[in-house]
């Protein structure tokens, strides 16, 4: 059993990646995508002041000599980044690196924890050889699906623009180009050692996205699907996200559960089942999120010994975080209705989908209670879709939204918004709905939260030197640089994190409740979490990038005997060892993850249960003993070949009739004239030897 | 261990569908429903049969409800809130969502229709509803340490579930009420292959084969469209949920590709709301319905309307969807008083209405006059269609099902008894399960699967997986038409099987779990040493008979000490042996001869210790082969011997 963590990934819409073999089979944990090295691209320029910016400034240095070309590039290395550092080029998109360095077709099973984490797997699914199994929770599935084919359609934006690229390697990707950007954007491109140029992927086509998903499995939460007879996986709700889940593989071998970021109270999704992952034997502790975490750890808490089964779980259902999250929400939305009071228009590219679904229905209710008839707009491709789709879903989401369904309500308020038109949902800025509707100020959600993508590269142009107007962004993306394009910028940012995980003082708890023998956890959260005594686990650390060989999780497989073969065992009773054992023939039958043994189609005739395996020293007087009771009678010769052995001798028979009866420390051999003989003297050693 | 199924309804008939299984100890309710037909203590099940001491949290570990018609969660209310049972009960989500409005429904129509004294309260309705677990399909739920359940798609109704039970090692299905055909807003019923010791299965349609529901639909929209067309009215009377959503979807479907305008109502209050829950559920309906939510929610009916009372003496065509169904009273009795004497109108009624009810007078026979009471009769003159498509699986259906999951016992319930008699034969004849149909408060008894557990070790796992080749030979006279046979290719001569031997020792110690080792393993650990018992006997065989007997050419063996003629002679041995053993497979292996343990070589020595025999007496002539076996093959190994000896 052998276990890698391919990358620790980076905040929630990168989640980590990993590869974990286990009995037999190659396990990869998520395939994402790194949308934060987006912003080494330029984004699209369509807006005409950036030309005319381009022509001023950087068409004079185009115009000078190469040489000097280079030695002004080079002198940009001293200089803050400028706009015009940025890679202008149709982008690609930088992938786990590390994932290349393995063979892909060997993957057998890859388990997808979350939307995001599903973004890169048309990459995997259009190599050749490639065959691994995918699961994927249902909700999961559709909405990643839809953030894929989003991400296609943006993307053609930039194609559009740059026209169709030759299939070979862009020119931004050659060395001597890549040498000249600055170490900043060198450093996202090709990684600290230069050796993650290798991640970069031209983008997959919707066609892609279509095969892709017509080859992935999806699950309920917890649905148990077998593969190859002999794993059982279950996707358990995690609570980070609609369709987001952790992950339990049980065999023969060992149960193992992957923990991904998880969430004790979801304001949409199905929360954090971590009752389900009890009784593991390994826990996959793949949860970085506390590794952003700003909060001072408090040691006192963390201290306290309690191993009672009640104060833990109630350590873990105090509700604080999600309080805490619903405030921000409400900071978000006071922050937006002080911009639109003040006539500025608010932008708010956030990917996740339950964050999105949460701030409209707050959004509409400042606007309420403050009396304002400000226009919500969502601009997306896949929107309407998506905002269906979040409706017909009671199964994945949390218990506030079930309670809906149960008294009639819509699970979403969006529903009844859009049909009030206080929210409009258009598919691209150019459409012409759009283009009737619009009014300003107004709220607008939109993609991409790069700011490299899709309408809120528009928006952002129109507003950023409106100092009125409001942009709310992840704390994934590095602003600098994402902002560096729409510099000067005059529009406030509103930099916000949003809850992605477990918190520290909650690991230690979780782990005591689950109590299983062996974590591996990250060795980067080493110093945020102090284990003072997690009953009897032992933990492991694991870095990025190193394979860890883990112990076998069971001394033995588990193996079920049917009742009707049970029935027939003869047992043997070992006086000295005092053990009974008995021989055991059927037919093996692999099902369902259990090794079950059935009695065969050929029954034992019990006339042939004579025992095949000897152990023992037979000795002369017992043995002659033995033979006498028979009626069989004989004299022994020691043996004087055999040097050094000394039981070696040889009896032989005289009555009834001759035989010989050779007996060495390996064997013995029987010698007579006829079957009966034969048989009465073996068994008359058998008496004498242990045998099954 | 055994299996208990006692059958507290729905046993040789329709309605209050409830059945307590008892698997390896765990005890589990199955539907808890009520009798339509009965006012009495009938219409629900006799629970003091679960226990006498109403100590019904103890005595049963969960009740799972599959739907939610009345006869099969109308009685849950009942049992939770009178008669105070505490303990899990599960549902899928729909069944819960809309559970509640169907007994709410059912308890006013009660109240308010027959002055009844209350079963139970409103709150009563929700305060049961809230012990309900929900759960999504195939979603594995743990109860507790040893049970397990599983629900699976039916077909019947929204949200309908056939539900899988297992604890320990025996494990059960119970079907609810099932669909084994789509229709139009649902898929049919979906299940695994799953090892089962018990299938309990409804048995509505035992003997019925029906065809496809499609034309049964079109009579229905032929129907309503004729009325409408000639400016009549047409009253559908159901309950809320299930049906009015089916017809609605046919209506509303029908209405926008024949571009009609006539309205459609729905009585007040109830299913506008009801749509609501359909149209956030609508991923448990057919593929089809499904697909389109995301442009248009099928359940956004765009022809349908709200009624109001004053538009019943309004002139012109409408369809009016109203409750409660078969006319029992409430609205749809009222209009049904305004409606039924024109004969421009229509009335559809569903395939089954309870006796008592004016919809079952409807359907027996034709009658011109029906009376309410003392003094009001109302003149029936409108025209009546009777529904004739129904959600069930019929009996094609119910074969397919039992055949599929191919378990070990069959119990039938939900059915009418002679009916349920004929399935119950032909189940045991044609797929050889043994099957029950029992009354109502009867129990079954069968067995159970148990498995014995056991630690396996890596070396036994590894013996198992090795491959075992064996090569069998075709004899010629095997195949009776050798040119058929040459033509087709199909046998060749030679066969290969790989019968893989799973063969170990399983060893119980004192408070250690049983484990099953490799032979090897066992030894080991016993810190043994393997004695090998063989047997050995030189035999004498004439060379002049061998020679005989043998096809090969003729070659004079006097000197058999080269190893060429050893191996003529070899050869000719192995020639005869595999004439006269047809069973067995021999091997020439030139220096000596082997089957299975047995191994037979010339022996060359002048006096060979195992030469015990005496019998021989022209040695000159004779070739000694010298044998040894092992104790298995013991009666195999001298019958060789005396095949030998008798060539002498």
């Amino acid at each position: 059993m052998k276990f890698t963590c391919l990358s620790k990934g980076g905040g929630s819409n990168f989640p980590p990646c990993y590869i974990l073999d286990f009995g037999g089979f190659r396990v990869l944990f998520d395939c994402p995508i790194d949308f934060s090295a987006l912003t080494i691209f330029s984004p699209v320029p369509t807006d005409f002041d950036d030309i005319i910016n381009e022509e001023t400034s950087d068409c004079a240095a185009h115009k000078s000599s190469d040489a000097e070309t280079v030695a002004q590039k080079r002198r940009k290395l001293e200089k803050p980044l400028d706009v015009n550092d940025l890679i202008c080029a149709e982008p690609w998109y930088k992938t786990v690196n590390n994932l290349h360095l393995w063979n892909v077709s060997f993957i057998d099973i890859v388990l997808i924890s979350s939307p995001v984490g599903m973004l890169g797997l048309p990459f995997l699914t259009q190599i050749k050889g490639f065959s691994a199994k995918m699961y994927v929770t249902e909700a999961a599935a559709r909405i990643g699906q839809l953030m894929m084919e989003d991400l296609v359609s943006m993307h053609m934006e930039y194609r559009q623009f740059y026209g169709l690229e030759e299939s070979t390697a862009p020119e931004w990707m050659k060395w001597e180009e890549l040498e000249l950007l600055p170490s900043a954007l060198r450093n996202i491109a090709l990684g600290k050692d230069g050796a993650e140029i290798g991640g970069w992927m031209p983008l997959y086509s919707a066609a892609h996205v279509k095969d892709c998903m017509s080859k992935v499995q999806t699950l309920k939460y917890a649905e148990e699907t077998c593969y190859n007879g002999t794993l059982i996986i279950k996707a358990i709700s995690s609570g980070l996200e609609i369709g987001a889940c952790n992950w339990i593989i049980n065999s023969p071998k060992g149960n193992i559960s992957y923990i991904s970021g998880s969430i004790f109270f979801s304001g949409h999704a199905m929360d954090f089942n971590y009752h389900a992952l009890q009784g593991c034997d390994l826990i996959l502790y793949s949860d970085f999120s506390s590794l952003d975490s700003t909060e001072d750890i408090d040691q006192s808490s963390l201290s306290n010994e309690s191993s009672n089964w009640e104060e833990l779980s109630k350590s873990l259902s105090n509700c604080e975080e999600s309080s805490k999250e619903m405030e921000k929400l409400d900071f978000i939305c006071s922050c937006a209705i002080d911009s639109v009071k003040a006539g500025g228009s608010v932008l708010i590219p956030v990917n996740r989908v339950g964050v999105i679904l949460q701030l409209l229905e707050q959004i509409v209710m400042f606007l309420e209670s403050s009396s304002l008839k400000i226009p919500i707009y969502i601009v997306s491709s896949i929107a309407e879709e998506l905002l269906a789709y979040t409706n017909v879903i009671p199964e994945w989401l949390c218990k506030q939204r079930l309670e809906k369904l149960f008294s009639g309500e819509p699970l979403f308020a969006h529903i009844d918004l859009i049909k009030e038109k206080k929210i409009h949902v258009f598919p691209a800025v150019h459409s012409p709905k759009l283009i009737i509707n619009w009014q300003e100020p107004c709220i607008v959600f939109s993609p991409h939260w790069s700011l490299r993508l899709g309408p809120t590269v528009h928006l952002l142009r129109r507003w950023r030197g409106d100092h009125n107007s409001l942009l709310v962004l992840e704390n994934e993306v590095d602003a600098d640089l994402a902002l560096l394009p729409f510099t000067p910028m005059s529009m406030k940012v509103l930099q916000c994190s949003f809850l992605s995980g477990i918190k520290p003082q909650k690991i230690e708890p979780l782990l005591k409740i689950l109590q299983p023998k062996l974590v591996l956890f990250p060795e980067d959260l080493r110093s945020h979490v102090r284990f003072s005594n997690i009953n009897s686990s032992s933990v492991s650390y694991y870095t990025e990038n190193e394979t860890i060989h883990l112990p076998r999780l069971k001394e033995s497989s588990e193996l079920e005997i049917s009742s009707d073969l049970a029935s027939q065992f003869r047992w043997r009773i070992l006086k000295q060892k005092n053990m009974n054992i008995t021989r055991l023939k059927g037919e093996l039958l692999i099902n369902h993850g259990k090794h079950q043994l059935l009695s065969g189609n050929d029954q034992a005739d019990p006339s042939e249960n004579k025992p095949l395996l000897h152990w023992g020293s037979p000795d002369p007087e017992n043995l002659l003993a033995e033979l006498s009771k028979m009626g069989i009678n004989g004299f022994v010769e020691r043996s004087m070949t055999d040097a050094g052995s000394e039981e070696a001798f040889t009896v032989h028979v005289q009555n009834p009739e001759k035989a010989l009866i050779e007996v060495r420390t390996e064997g013995t051999i029987i010698s007579a004239p006829d079957e009966n003989l034969a048989s009465r003297i073996f068994e008359a050693i058998e008496n004498i030897l242990e045998g099954i | 261990m055994a299996i208990e199924c006692l059958v507290l309804g729905a046993g040789q008939e329709i309605g209050k569908s409830c059945a307590v299984v008892t698997i390896n100890g765990k005890r589990i309710m199955f539907d808890c429903g009520m009798h339509m037909g009965y006012d009495d203590h009938r219409r629900y099940p006799d629970f003091s049969l679960i226990s006498k001491s109403r100590d019904f949290d103890n005595a049963i570990d969960c009740i799972i409800i599959t739907h939610f018609h009345l006869d099969h969660v109308g009685a849950l209310p009942f049992f939770t809130e009178v008669c105070g049972y505490r303990g899990p009960i599960y549902m899928t989500y729909p069944t819960k969502a809309l559970a509640p409005l169907m007994l709410e429904d059912y308890r006013k129509v009660m109240v308010e229709r027959r002055g009844e004294e209350e079963q139970f309260t409103s709150d009563n309705i929700s305060e049961c509803m809230k012990k309900v677990i929900a759960v999504d399909l195939k979603q594995t739920v743990q109860v507790d340490k040893d049970l397990q359940i599983r629900a699976y798609y039916a077909g019947h109704v929204l949200g309908a579930a056939m539900v899988y039970a297992k604890v320990g090692d025996s494990a059960m299905v119970y079907t609810g009420d099932y669909n084994m055909t789509p229709d139009r807003h649902l898929g049919a019923a979906q299940i695994d292959r799953l090892q089962l010791d018990l299938l309990i299965t409804e048995s509505t349609y035992a003997t019925t084969v029906r065809d496809s529901k499609y034309a049964r639909e079109r009579e229905f929209l032929k129907a309503v469209h004729q009325c409408v067309a000639a400016g009549g009215k047409v009253l559908i009377p159901t309950f809320a949920l299930g049906r009015a959503q089916e017809l609605c979807i046919l209506l509303d479907d029908y209405w926008e590709r024949m571009n009609l305008r006539v309205p459609i109502y729905f009585s007040a209050g109830l299913t506008i709301q009801a749509n609501m829950y359909y149209k956030m559920l609508i991923s448990w309906t057919s593929q089809k319905v499904k697909e389109t939510y995301a442009t248009h929610n099928a359940f956004d009916f765009k022809n349908v309307r709200n009624f109001d009372r004053s538009l019943i003496d309004a002139p012109g065509p409408c369809v009016l969807f109203a409750t409660p169904g078969m006319i029992s009273g409430g609205f749809s009795l009222e209009v049904f008083k305004r409606w039924a004497p024109s004969e421009m109108n229509l009335i559809t009624l569903p395939g089954y209405c309870v006796a008592g009810t004016i919809g079952h007078k409807l359907m027996s026979g034709k009658p011109t006059k029906i009376v309410l009471d003392k003094d009001n009769q109302v003149d029936v003159r409108c025209q009546i269609h009777q529904l004739s498509f129904s959600p069930h699986t019929d009996a094609k259906g119910i074969m397919d099902l039992v055949k599929f999951l191919s378990p070990q016992h069959v119990i039938l319930v939900h059915g009418e008894k002679p009916k349920m008699a004929s399935l119950k034969k032909k189940i045991h004849s044609e797929l050889g399960i043994t099957c029950y149909d029992p009354a109502n408060n009867e129990s079954v008894y069968i067995p159970s699967t148990n498995y014995v557990k056991a630690g396996a070790s890596d070396a036994f796992m590894q013996s198992c997986m090795n491959p075992n080749f064996k090569f069998l030979k075709r004899g010629s006279e095997e195949i009776p038409n050798a040119s058929i046979q040459r033509c087709t290719k199909a046998l060749s001569p030679l066969q290969v099987s790989d019968e893989r031997v799973v063969e170990g020792i399983l060893i119980m110690e004192k408070s250690k779990k049983a484990k099953v080792v490799h032979q090897d393993e066992l030894l080991l650990k016993l810190g043994a040493k393997r004695h090998e018992v063989q047997f050995a006997y030189c035999c004498p065989v004439s060379v002049e008979k061998l020679e005989k007997t043998a096809t090969t050419d003729l070659t004079p063996a006097t000197n058999v000490s080269s190893v060429t003629d050893k191996c003529i002679l070899i050869k000719k041995l192995f020639t005869k042996l595999s004439s006269e053993f047809s069973v067995g497979d021999f091997r020439n292996l030139g220096e000596y001869i082997r089957l299975e343990s047995f191994q037979a070589s010339i022996c060359s020595k002048d006096s060979c210790p195992y030469r015990i025999t005496n019998s021989f007496q022209n040695k000159s002539k004779a070739v000694f082969f010298c044998c040894t076996w092992s104790g298995p093959d013991e009666k195999l190994a001298w019958k060789i011997i005396s095949t030998l000896e008798n060539a002498i």
